[in-house]
């Protein structure tokens, strides 16, 4: 028997998941816009989080005695409820700070589902090719082929109006761009010498799909699903305006915006706020994908 | 009169890791009628210097020189509309990748007769007749017809002839080319040298050939520089260098020629080009120099005189030996 | 060019009836009895039930029925309202128009400020205008535009009072449809007042619309000039002598304009998605809010003609736009000759 020692080579260099992440971090702090975003975006979780405590009333408790009041800076308004009441006298505060958790809810949820049922359909499509993978990929195409919130609509008019449902319907639309990308990235990674090495020495066919292959597939699929966490959410608020989404009394954004459509001339302020904070969280996020694919497509790399 | 001077030129560029410095104080005089080849690595410099001469460098380069002269014209002052009217004209300059040098979108005719129309306002008629004659001189069969051709529906040697003959369009009295051979096939490469010889010998204009290729060298130039890592290492008529080498690094990139080697094992000189964050601190090549010695190490060298090719380097090479060179280190 | 045709249509063709599938499908996933929901009648007795069953053909196999349906639709019937009682096909003829109309507007608003802010954000790369244009496009594509409109109904019809709330046009005007098209039908029409009418009616709703294809073409030229700018042959273009005008508007923009062109056909379908919330805010007697309220009267079979409409005709676009894209790109319309 021969003992074989391997010689063990010290490397100096920074450990391998630390410099992978700190050079991340570099190119991704290069872009300003990126960075705010990034801020922002942790403000709002943080704020989902905290809402029982931070929160200076109850989301659906009705003040009768301060109906559609308006914010503090202008005559009339108070500090007891610093952006105004809605029409039945709740505090617009607190229900914009309930609505960022289902908006973040929302927003897990859709990626999630997508991403993971999106991911292993397009493995299996191009793992395998052929005939499965015509039939996958056709199948997506139908699904593109409809304008989305026109699809997701008419899921929801099958599934029934609810937040649940709302979020099922558009995570069965965003799906096929997951498919389409893991499909396209697992394509030219198959044809990658790693690949077909790990295949000669008999790495088995899960094992290559998700430890060999998926990993190198990653980057475009963290820009889209940051991308598709935003459209989760503008998604899910337009299908609560239509009154197809989250269903009243929710303090949904899109729903308060529907709520408070009869007010529009008479009471900005309800009609306003709702939409800011969509408007800011969804730009937070895409700032934040913008910086994500900058800093994780080589091809951008300088 | 030299119809082109350049004196001490440098171009950096500003990069994500800090300023970069191109090329590194290069001079170069050019006669009219002459052909000067500019010989290095890639990496070494040497089109970014002729880019930046063109002014055709992207905006996070900043250009400096004592001289920058063309027909005594200084191009450092000239103003960018002045600078145009010489450029594509009276200074022309073709590409390593022909491939993509031409623009897909338009035929081959309409890029041709672009310069005719804005550099000489010939009408349609006269523009046809002279694009023909162009295509015709450069050796493309057939002219008629190809100018109504797309770039993709071409060979490479072929698109590389229409780069030659847009350059000439305007006779101009200095062509560059930079590294026009490179990207084609072996066969094509001679004949495309050919016809850039033929043609400045008979438009009489001057002629300067960016090549890393000592081979074409030895075919084509009458004077030669050799550029390493930005900086002009070296300065020679054609057959002093390839006789007497003055600097170590052209004497590697001789031996380095298959037809000179006279050994079993084909000499090459070990190492790369350093980059913007591993510049050595004394004599840009010392770390891939047989003859490095400490001093090398530590120590930039300056420029050895005129009869020895303004050789950059502390122990010139005469005869094959370097001249004035310490006793207690064996090379 | 016709390998090229033959291979879109290829995809098309299958994809079409996989659309046909969903829409014909889409009426047996409802939850309930289908002869109830298509009958729109209360109280159905039994012998009603097996008559109206065995009518619309639910008593059939399943793929008897799909067939069924492949022949109506082959012979134009996309079914009948259940509410109106009017074929669907008609119903959607009537309203296409309005959405075209707006549509039309709302893209070449898109187009004729997106392709120059992004062209402008690209060759002054870097610069504080380039992060103006970029930030504004990026808060464009960010927007919910049902917000948004509703914010300029305030301000505009609320505040200042210079446009309308909702509609085509003043209740002062009526004329025949002629084109369909509100500018230019008030234009025949004659009458003194109502072209402007029709044109403030049209302003808010087109400038909603075209949000987020204005954003989204924007960034696309912006990133598709970026790269032509550091192609070789722009640096070939710019050896010649040429100017910058002609550099990038004419060597580089060509160029640019084959990536732009299918981001700008992919708009289509936004377009779509964007006229259901847009005509629901403005009133706008079109397509988009005509499927929310089938949808909300119950009236499937509506949903299901629209739906199916709707796909093919943005399948359609989308085919003529690779149509065009084959067109501005020699590398395609050369590759079979």
């Amino acid at each position: 028997m021969t003992e074989i020692t391997i010689e063990e080579r010290v490397d100096d260099r920074p450990g391998g998941l630390r410099s992978v992440l700190s050079e991340f971090w570099a190119y991704f702090s290069e872009n300003r816009g990126a960075v705010i975003g990034l801020f922002f975006f942790i403000a709002i979780v943080l704020i989902a989080i905290l809402a029982d405590v931070i929160a200076p009333h109850a989301p659906n408790h009705q003040y009768r005695d301060a109906l559609l009041q308006p914010p503090f800076w202008q005559p009339g308004g108070g500090f007891r409820f610093p952006l105004g009441t809605d029409a039945i006298g709740r505090d617009m505060l607190s229900r914009l700070i309930y609505g960022s958790r289902y908006s973040l809810f929302i927003g897990c949820i859709v990626v999630s589902v997508s991403l993971v049922v999106g991911v292993m359909l397009g493995l299996i499509a191009g793992f395998f090719r052929g005939k499965i993978d015509t039939f996958i990929m056709r199948i997506m195409d139908v699904v593109l082929a409809f304008p989305s919130l026109l699809l997701a609509l008419v899921l929801v008019a099958i599934l029934g109006p609810s937040l649940i449902n709302a979020m099922i319907a558009i995570a069965i639309v965003q799906q096929p761009h997951y498919v389409r990308l893991t499909r396209a990235a697992v394509l030219s990674e198959m044809t990658k010498d790693y690949v077909t090495a790990a295949r000669v020495i008999g790495v088995k066919t899960l094992r290559l799909m998700f430890i060999t292959i998926l990993p190198n597939c990653m980057a475009p699929l963290i820009v889209q699903a940051a991308l598709s966490f935003s459209t989760a959410i503008l998604d899910a608020a337009a299908l609560g305006f239509l009154g197809m989404g989250a269903q009243p009394p929710t303090p949904e954004w899109g729903t308060m915006l529907a709520e408070s459509r009869e007010f529009i001339l008479r009471a900005w302020w309800v009609v306003t706020f709702p939409g800011v904070a969509i408007l800011t969280t969804v730009l937070a996020i895409n700032l934040m994908g913008d910086g994500l694919r900058d800093a994780l497509d080589p091809k951008l790399k300088r | 009169m030299p119809l082109l001077e350049i004196e001490n030129l440098t171009v950096s560029f500003q990069t994500a890791g800090g300023q970069f410095t191109a090329v590194d104080k290069v001079s170069l005089h050019i006669e009219p009628g002459e052909i000067v080849s500019v010989v290095g690595e890639s990496g070494s410099g040497k089109s970014v210097a002729m880019l930046a001469l063109m002014g055709l460098l992207p905006w996070t380069a900043t250009v400096t020189a004592d001289r920058l002269a063309f027909n005594n014209q200084d191009l450092k002052t000239i103003s960018k509309s002045e600078l145009r009217k010489i450029i594509g004209s009276k200074m022309a300059m073709i590409f390593q990748e022909p491939m993509t040098s031409l623009n897909p979108c338009f035929t081959i005719g309409f890029q041709l007769t672009e310069t005719l129309k804005i550099h000489l306002g010939m009408n349609r008629a006269e523009r046809k007749k002279r694009a023909i004659e162009l295509l015709e001189l450069v050796g493309i069969p057939e002219p008629r017809k190809r100018l109504t051709a797309f770039p993709h529906q071409l060979s490479g040697g072929m698109n590389q002839r229409v780069m030659i003959a847009m350059a000439i369009s305007c006779n101009p009295e200095l062509l560059i080319a930079d590294e026009p051979t490179t990207a084609l096939d072996v066969t094509i490469q001679a004949q495309i040298l050919e016809l850039l010889l033929n043609l400045q010998k008979k438009q009489g204009m001057s002629l300067v050939l960016i090549t890393h290729d000592m081979g074409v060298v030895a075919e084509t130039a009458e004077r030669v520089a050799v550029q390493y890592a930005g900086q002009q290492v070296e300065k020679q008529q054609v057959k002093g260098l390839f006789s007497n080498p003055h600097h170590p690094y052209t004497q590697a990139l001789l031996n380095s020629l298959p037809e000179r080697s006279n050994s079993k094992i084909l000499p090459s000189i070990a190492g790369v080009v350093p980059g913007q964050f591993d510049k050595p601190k004394g004599c840009l090549f010392s770390p891939r120099c047989d003859y490095a010695t400490t001093k090398c190490h530590t120590i930039p060298p300056t420029a050895a005189s005129e009869e020895l090719g303004k050789a950059l380097c502390h122990y010139p090479i005469v005869d094959g030996k370097p001249t004035n060179y310490p006793e207690e280190v064996n090379p | 060019m016709f390998l090229y045709l033959f291979k879109k249509l290829a995809v098309t063709i299958p994809t079409f009836f996989g659309v046909t599938l969903v829409a014909f499908i889409f009426i047996r996933l409802l939850p309930g009895d289908p002869v109830l929901l298509m009958a729109g009648e209360r109280g159905i007795s039994d012998e009603r039930h097996a008559v109206l069953m065995a009518e619309m053909g639910f008593d059939k196999p399943i793929l008897v029925q799909y067939g069924y349906y492949l022949a109506d639709l082959a012979h134009g019937d996309f079914g009948t309202s259940i509410i109106t009682k009017r074929p669907v096909l008609e119903e959607f003829a009537t309203l296409f128009p309005a959405t075209m109309e707006l549509s039309i507007c709302a893209m070449l608003l898109a187009i004729l400020l997106g392709l120059p802010a992004g062209m402008i954000a690209a060759t002054k790369r870097g610069t504080a205008i380039d992060h103006t244009v970029m930030t504004t496009a990026l808060a464009g594509y960010s927007m919910p535009i049902f917000w948004w409109g509703l914010l300029l109904i305030i301000f505009f019809s609320g505040t200042l009072g210079w446009t309308p709330v909702s509609g085509r046009i003043s209740l002062l005007y009526y004329f025949e449809p002629v084109t369909g098209f509100m500018l230019i039908d008030s234009l025949l029409s004659g009458q003194e007042g109502a072209f402007q009418s029709a044109l403030s009616h049209l302003i808010l709703p087109t400038i909603v619309l075209a949000t987020i294809p204005l954003a989204v073409i924007a960034r696309q030229t912006r990133s598709a000039m970026l790269e032509v700018l550091s192609e070789d042959y722009v640096r070939t273009a710019r050896a010649k002598g040429l100017g910058p005008q002609r550099v990038i508007g004419l060597h580089a923009l060509r160029n640019a304009m084959i990536p732009v062109i299918t981001v700008i056909g992919l708009q289509v379908g936004v377009l779509f998605a964007g006229a259901i919330l847009t005509e629901t805010i403005f009133s706008w007697p079109g397509i988009g809010k005509w499927m929310v309220e089938s949808i909300f009267r119950r009236d499937y079979s509506a949903v299901q003609g629209g739906l199916l409409l709707i796909a093919a005709i943005v399948m359609l676009v989308n085919l003529a736009v690779d149509l065009l894209y084959g067109i501005i790109n020699p590398q395609i319309r050369h590759t079979d000759s």
